[in-house]
């Protein structure tokens, strides 16, 4: 291999990963995958959850050690046994889920274990002069105040933390693992520019999502991984979402979402709505008024921050109600903890999986039956041969990929965790179910299975409250979509008159709309 | 959908056959690594010391460590749960003493066992409810809340008894049954801790009562919004625990023959958090279970009488003690693979 010489510098692979495999008990995540990424390109990864993309990038960080394979950095041989010696050779990973330290501040958070000082005392203000450039150069100004505490991060601004914390030393191959689950559009697009930035510095950058347009936004070429191997890579010019899918799921997607539209139920004046909110006050949600009727899907969309999923939590009473009241099937409700909401036949999957959903050192079975164990039990006896016919037909149905029903949570891969906390709701099957980022991380194949099961349980006369930051979702499923921000409604467009424009401008602030559409 | 056909059989499949494996693995892994480990620890500690001295062996010596184990064993049984569900009870062993006091008083002033053993289960509920009701609604630590009364029981047990032995309870055929009967050649110490072990056992493996705790002790904003009633389980655990540490105090009255307020009972919060860690038990809750913790109660008993017969100091007892539970953490901590950085959770 040649090192030198200004030709070889633009042909020679920035990183070269060579036939790394890797397994886990019984599981065979990774088999002699072997990958290219040049600097200045960026190359997207793709596959169906589970396929191994995450326990790739685990590899490249030093979080993982591979069994067998190697990487080559610039043409050196190179290994880590920890993510700091990877950190010092350039390499850094954006993970899926950030770790933040949640008792200091934003500030802190990024320059952690480098903050400026004069003598052993921390100079905060250097820091904060610091962090707000960096913040401004990022474009993440608007969205982060570098004085926010670890712990009040929401998801995306977490994100943003772990991108700063990357870039505040020389980095030489940057990887994203599904960075855009959590962000609003027009986070996207700053994250886009960044991603275009880096590049242009010659940065190589993996990029790790399930978000089809994504790809062809912001890649340069495309590697496919199935089932822990490799099963091609294109370039972003010469191929098109169907081929893309193919290769992912290893056979024709007929379509990836087909749209039932589902008759109108009609608003007759006797006709009582399963779900109601009226007059709603909390601390960050106000004067909220909206029904939901059996076999509707109502959507609600709104930037991050806009106070969907504060008012989720406040309808199943996870959060204090100031005033008005929460009514299902014409009977107001006395809230006082999600259990009560649940009596009365409301359940609730949250957005944040692990921290609000999952039982991560259990198996997929406790986690599946964990709403339906009463249900389950005679005498209080847990009856555990039906569990377990439960737990697997809906491994089967949202195809979690898992050696067994007995597998820890924690060892699926993001997507897959994802479909057990929806298996958990579908299985009790509520009265009204609320749904806040459904699918998020889950990939194409099993998106589409479960927008068939939506419409299906709003066909047999569930009412759907779905909280979606992914346009073509909400647009694609809801009958209506209500839109918020800042903690109120802002607007309500049926199914006929709702488009991605639509709902955008209701979800700007004035003083933000124009922000807004130059991003 | 249709399309799904194919993909469909191939979970399914991979689904429905758990463990492509021998036999032996499968049985060795629903013993569990924990269990079988402490199960080679006891096996060679009783050849160490069976070799040693060989009355380790006897028929009586095996009487003893089942009776002097039982009473600790049964607080390390319900401080499992406590456990299991995130928390802790560093009160046992007041509760223990405080109810061993009023067993005997109440035994004495009424010349009734039964009155006497029924008001010291009562004041153990009233003192699990007193816990469980300071640590839900005034939302304060398990562990600080615990350590006030671990404090304040102790306290009132030494001044209702003026910190003496109180009553004589050696001529009641109640009390004299629980202390040295026996049934089947059985002691009833160690039937009282069999039956209590049991009941925990099957309530956690096998009702949704057990799901739950579990649930809690994993992941309470989960299991609270999964429906679970938080703060019924915690103060329904917290009386369990009151109520098996009143049945300690009362063993506790039968086998020294009075009420003490302190003596014997001192400690036992120690010895039953020692034996629930080193039977496995997660110190942040969610992973655990009896079987280990009977197994970590046997080990540590066997090991105490070893010490003994072989004219160990007893200080030396309590540092055999400590230093075990410090290896059984470490090694809990290693198997969860938990990174070596950051403060210890
Ligand atoms: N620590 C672990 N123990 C056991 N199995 C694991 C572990 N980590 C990952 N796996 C398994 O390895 C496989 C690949 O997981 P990985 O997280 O890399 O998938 P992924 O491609 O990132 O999927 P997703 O799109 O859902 O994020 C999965 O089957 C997963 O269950
Ligand atoms: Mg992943």
């Amino acid at each position: 291999m040649q090192l030198t010489g200004a030709g070889a510098q633009v042909t020679a692979p920035r990183l070269r990963a060579e036939t790394i495999s890797k397994a886990f008990s019984g599981v065979q995540a990774l088999s002699e995958v072997s990958l290219d990424v040049r600097a200045g390109e960026v190359l997207a990864l793709m596959g169906e959850n589970g396929a191994g993309k995450s326990t790739l990038l685990r590899v490249l960080s030093g979080d993982h050690q591979p069994d067998s394979g190697r990487l080559i950095l610039d043409g050196a041989a190179v290994s880590f046994a920890t993510p700091a010696e990877a950190h010092r050779a350039g390499l850094r990973v954006i993970q899926q889920e950030p770790e933040i330290v949640p008792h200091v501040s934003v500030a802190e958070n990024v320059y952690l274990g480098e903050l400026p000082r004069r003598g052993r005392v921390v100079n905060k203000r250097a820091l904060f002069a610091q962090v707000r450039t960096d913040l401004e150069r990022y474009g993440f100004a608007q969205a982060l105040d570098p004085a926010t505490l670890g712990a009040d991060l929401s998801p995306a601004q977490r994100q943003m933390v772990e991108i700063l914390r990357a870039l505040a030393s020389p980095v030489r191959v940057i990887a994203f693992d599904e960075p855009t689950s959590s962000l609003a559009d027009h986070e996207v697009a700053a994250l886009f520019d960044l991603i275009r930035r880096l590049r242009d510095d010659g940065v190589a950058i993996i990029y790790v999502s399930h978000r089809m347009p994504e790809i062809f936004t912001i890649a340069d070429r495309v590697a496919v991984l199935r089932d822990g191997r490799f099963v091609g890579e294109r370039s972003i010019a010469v191929t098109d979402t169907d081929e893309l899918v193919r290769m992912m799921v290893g056979r024709d997607l007929s379509e990836i979402f087909v749209r039932t539209p589902r008759s109108t139920v009609d608003a007759g004046e006797g006709d009582v709505p399963v779900l109601e909110l009226r007059e709603l006050e909390t601390d960050d949600v106000h004067g909220i008024n909206l029904r939901v009727r059996a076999g509707e899907v109502v959507g609600i969309g709104g930037l991050m921050g806009a106070g969907r999923s504060e008012l989720a939590h406040a309808v199943v009473g996870d959060l204090p109600i100031r005033s008005g009241y929460v009514a299902v099937s014409g009977k107001q409700l006395r809230l006082r903890s999600p259990a009560d909401a649940l009596r009365a036949g409301i359940g609730f999957a949250p957005e944040e999986r692990k921290a609000q959903a999952l039982l991560l050192r259990r198996s997929i079975r406790d986690n599946i039956s964990l709403a339906i164990l009463a249900r389950l039990s005679r005498a209080r006896i847990v009856r555990r041969g039906e569990e377990r016919d439960i737990a697997r037909n809906f491994v089967r149905q949202l195809s979690i990929r898992t050696p067994s029903i007995e597998q820890e949570v924690g060892n699926l891969s993001g997507g897959n965790q994802q479909k057990v906390v929806l298996a958990r709701w579908l299985a009790r099957r509520p009265k009204v179910l609320i749904l806040d980022e459904p699918t998020r991380g889950v990939d194409v194949g099993a998106k589409a299975e479960i927008y068939s099961i939506i419409n299906q349980l709003a066909e047999e006369g569930m009412a759907l409250l779905v909280i979606s930051s992914e346009l073509p979702e909400l647009l694609g499923l809801s009958d209506r979509v209500l839109v918020m921000q800042e903690g109120r409604i802002t607007g309500e467009l049926s199914r006929g008159e709702a488009t991605e424009e639509g709902v955008l401008a209701l979800a700007m602030a004035d003083d933000l709309s124009t922000t807004g559409e130059s991003a | 959908m249709i399309q799904t056909d194919s993909r469909e059989l191939a979970t399914a499949e991979t689904a429905t056959k758990p463990y492509a494996g021998n036999p032996i693995r499968r049985v060795l892994d629903a013993i569990g690594v924990q269990n079988i480990s402490l199960i080679i620890a006891l096996v060679l500690l009783c050849a160490i010391i069976g070799s040693q001295n060989s009355n380790f062996f006897l028929i009586s010596n095996v009487k003893t460590i089942g009776t002097t184990v039982a009473i600790v064993g049964i607080l390390a049984v319900v401080q499992t749960v406590v456990m299991l569900l995130g928390g802790l009870d560093i009160s046992v062993g007041s509760a223990a003493g405080l109810t061993s006091v009023i067993s005997a008083m109440v035994f004495m002033s009424a010349k009734s066992a039964a009155l006497g053993i029924a008001v010291a289960l009562v004041v153990g509920v009233a003192v699990g409810l007193l816990n469980g009701i300071v640590i839900v609604y005034g939302r304060v630590n398990a562990v600080i809340a615990t350590l006030a009364t671990y404090a304040g029981l102790r306290g009132l047990a030494n001044l209702i008894s003026n910190g003496r032995a109180q009553g004589y309870t050696g001529t009641d055929s109640t009390f004299t049954f629980l202390a040295r009967g026996s049934l089947g050649g059985i002691p009833i110490l160690v039937w009282v801790l069999i039956i209590i072990a049991l009941a925990v056992h099957l309530m956690l493996r096998y009702t949704d009562i057990g799901r739950n705790i579990f649930a809690i002790g994993g992941n309470p904003t989960a299991a609270r919004l999964a429906g679970i009633n938080l703060n019924r389980y915690v103060v329904g655990c917290y009386v369990l625990v009151g109520l098996v540490a009143a049945v300690a105090g009362v063993l506790l009255t039968a086998r020294t023959g009075s009420g003490q307020p302190t003596s014997g009972s001192q400690g036992l919060e120690l010895q039953s958090i020692t034996a629930a860690a080193l039977g496995g038990v997660a110190l942040q809750g969610g992973k655990g279970g009896i079987s280990g913790t009977v197994l970590a109660v046997i080990l540590l008993g066997v090991l105490q009488n070893g010490l003994t017969i072989l004219g160990v100091n007893s200080f030396w007892q309590d540092i055999a003690q400590g230093a075990l539970l410090i290896v059984a953490v470490v090694i809990q901590q290693r198997r969860r693979g938990v990174r070596a950085y950051g403060l210890p959770r």
